[in-house]
């Protein structure tokens, strides 16, 4: 091929990527970035301020708003990591060849399956009237009809069960990788089982756990309709903010800024967490 | 197998565990899913009886969803923008694929970053900001020109965009990794033999990507059908299933019909799963 060809090739295949990019994603996030400094003084007459950030600031309920919305999702985050971790662990190094795909497969099934169908199968499930309260009430333990909708505890439960399966897939396709003999090798040393998952298998999982661990996050952070069906009007999650402004107010200059603020705080955590675990972002998440 | 689960009590813990966590996962779905057949008005206990009103019953109060008009026009517009998502996105990853693993050029490592940028950004934050610019746009035309671009309103056309932002950098990721895997003496062997560039990618490199590229229109298509986040905010009048489902459901209360819906789309997407499962395995075999 001449370089001339090849040149041309890559413009070629450059175009549709640029355009992608450039389109979709930066100028509409330069442009949400300009909305969101624009205060209006007067009808269709608008000057550029920082207010928008200044109201956010100033009014505790809407940064109070994104610090519980981190707070829990940091929480969510930690939780599927724990409880994904050994589910991941089974399907790469213990199960055996057959049941592995299976298991696997198992997982998937809840991916592509909507959050909507889930919330409202949890919905279903604890409401006042729902399956579970029933059944209790039916099996004598309790007197009276139980809520178990609209409380944290649902919530968080309800965004870990959305969010497991991120975790899952990234540790296991780094799981799979490692070498048992690692593992032996690391008992034939002399260590116990904690010593070994401490010192041996998480520093070799780190890409992955650290992988599961942003789109989690990400993923909880930005997570609209698990808070609001579980845990009610009054779940207070940051991106009901965002709508809030957005539709109910059509207040889009200040729905802008708190897009930008969560932009901002999500990205944040996300760089913190690649940088206290030494990862990047092409080492983790385009990965999984 | 890992010495720590050798003793038997500690494995069947373990086992025990993994069933646990089946039945969590399952425990939803299964809800969603049941409910669809009580013969009741509401998607709760007792059980009633198994019936498929809730699929094919047209005399009210019992409405199937094969007779529930905003439903089904609900079904068929996500149909519409799935397909056009996945048509989009696949033809882009693949552009992508190509542009990232043959090339070498200035910033590869800065434009591969970008490339995987909106699956980190969330939703409700791509949805907000297509809005404001596609509404900016139309405004800015609006005043200076007098047209009224009916296309950047919300609507189809923005929730297909909207999507398609995102869904582009899986879909470039599953094409790239197999083309990745791609043997360039298969191609050089084409050349060989006389053969043209365009010859060689219609009849050798391409074939080789089929399966990824199959792969990543079902996934594409599925991510496309079960989004929420982001088409809230560019929906128009034609609303697709999972919007008329949410409204439903909030501000009518639920019936069994939306579990007839549910268990119709897990249906539907276990056997698109399926497919590009086994589409993906056909491909370890090949390699």
């Amino acid at each position: 091929m001449t370089s001339d060809a090849k040149k041309l090739s890559l413009l070629l295949l450059f175009i549709p990527f640029a355009l992608w990019i450039a389109l979709l994603i930066v100028l509409p996030h330069i442009g949400m970035f300009e909305l969101s400094l624009k205060e209006k003084i007067a009808p269709r007459v608008y000057e550029y301020s920082l207010a928008n950030y200044k109201n956010f600031v100033t009014e505790p309920i809407y940064w109070n708003t994104l610090l519980r919305t981190g707070g829990v999702s940091l929480l969510v985050t930690f939780l599927a990591l724990l409880i994904g971790f050994p589910v991941a662990y089974y399907i790469a190094k213990v199960a055996g060849k057959r049941s592995k795909g299976a298991l696997f497969l198992l997982c998937l099934i809840p991916l592509w399956v909507s959050d909507l169908i889930r919330a409202f199968g949890w919905i279903l499930l604890l409401r006042e009237t729902g399956v579970i309260s029933t059944a209790l009430q039916a099996s004598g333990l309790i007197d009276g009809p139980i809520e178990f909708l609209y409380n944290d505890a649902t919530v968080v439960m309800g965004l870990v069960y959305t969010v497991v399966l991120f975790m899952i897939v990234p540790l296991v396709s780094t799981l799979d990788g490692m070498d048992n003999e690692m593992i032996e090798a690391g008992y034939n040393l002399g260590g116990n089982g904690f010593t070994v998952l401490r010192r041996i298998i998480i520093p070799y999982a780190m890409p992955g756990i650290v992988a599961g661990c942003i789109v989690v996050f990400m993923l909880s952070a930005g997570s609209y309709l698990t808070p609001i069906l579980l845990g009610g009007k009054n779940s207070s999650w940051f991106t009901e903010q965002i709508y809030d402004q957005f539709i109910t107010r059509y207040n889009w200059e200040s729905g802008a800024a708190f897009g930008f603020v969560l932009l901002i705080f999500t990205s944040f955590v996300v760089w913190l967490g690649l940088k206290l675990s030494g990862q990047t972002l092409s080492s983790t998440v385009a990965k999984s | 197998m890992g010495q720590a689960v050798q003793q038997p009590i500690l494995r069947n813990g373990y086992r025990l565990y993994m069933l646990l966590f089946f039945v969590f996962l399952a425990a939803p779905l299964v809800a969603a899913g049941v409910f669809a057949f009580n013969d009741s008005m509401f998607p709760s206990l007792p059980w009633r009886g198994f019936t498929l009103d809730w699929f094919f019953s047209d005399v009210d109060p019992k409405i199937g969803m094969f007779h529930d008009r905003r439903l089904l026009r609900g079904l068929y517009y996500s149909f519409v923008i799935g397909s056009m998502v996945a048509a989009l996105s696949v033809f882009v990853g693949t552009c992508n694929a190509f542009l990232f693993v043959r090339y070498d050029f200035r910033g590869k490592n800065f434009f591969y970053i970008l490339m995987i940028l909106p699956l980190v950004i969330p939703g409700v934050i791509l949805g907000i900001s297509i809005l404001a610019m596609a509404s900016n746009l139309a405004n800015g035309v609006e005043r200076s020109f007098g047209i009224e671009l009916e296309l950047l309103r919300p609507g189809i056309f923005l929730v297909v965009l909207g999507q398609f932002s995102f869904i582009t950098t899986i879909s470039s990721l599953i094409i790239t990794a197999r083309l990745k895997k791609f043997d360039s003496s298969m191609e050089e062997a084409a050349y060989n033999l006389g053969a043209s560039r365009a010859r060689v990618l219609r009849t050798v490199t391409l074939p080789f990507l089929r399966p990824a590229m199959i792969a990543a229109a079902i996934v594409a298509f599925l991510v496309s059908f079960e989004n929420f986040n982001t088409t809230l905010f560019l929906v128009g009048s034609e609303a697709p299933l999972t919007i008329t489902m949410y409204d439903r459901m909030v501000k009518v209360g639920s019936t069994p019909v939306l579990n007839a819906v549910s268990f119709f789309l897990m249906l539907g997407s276990a056997l698109l799963a399926l497919v590009s499962v086994l589409i993906q395995r056909d491909k370890s075999d090949q390699s």
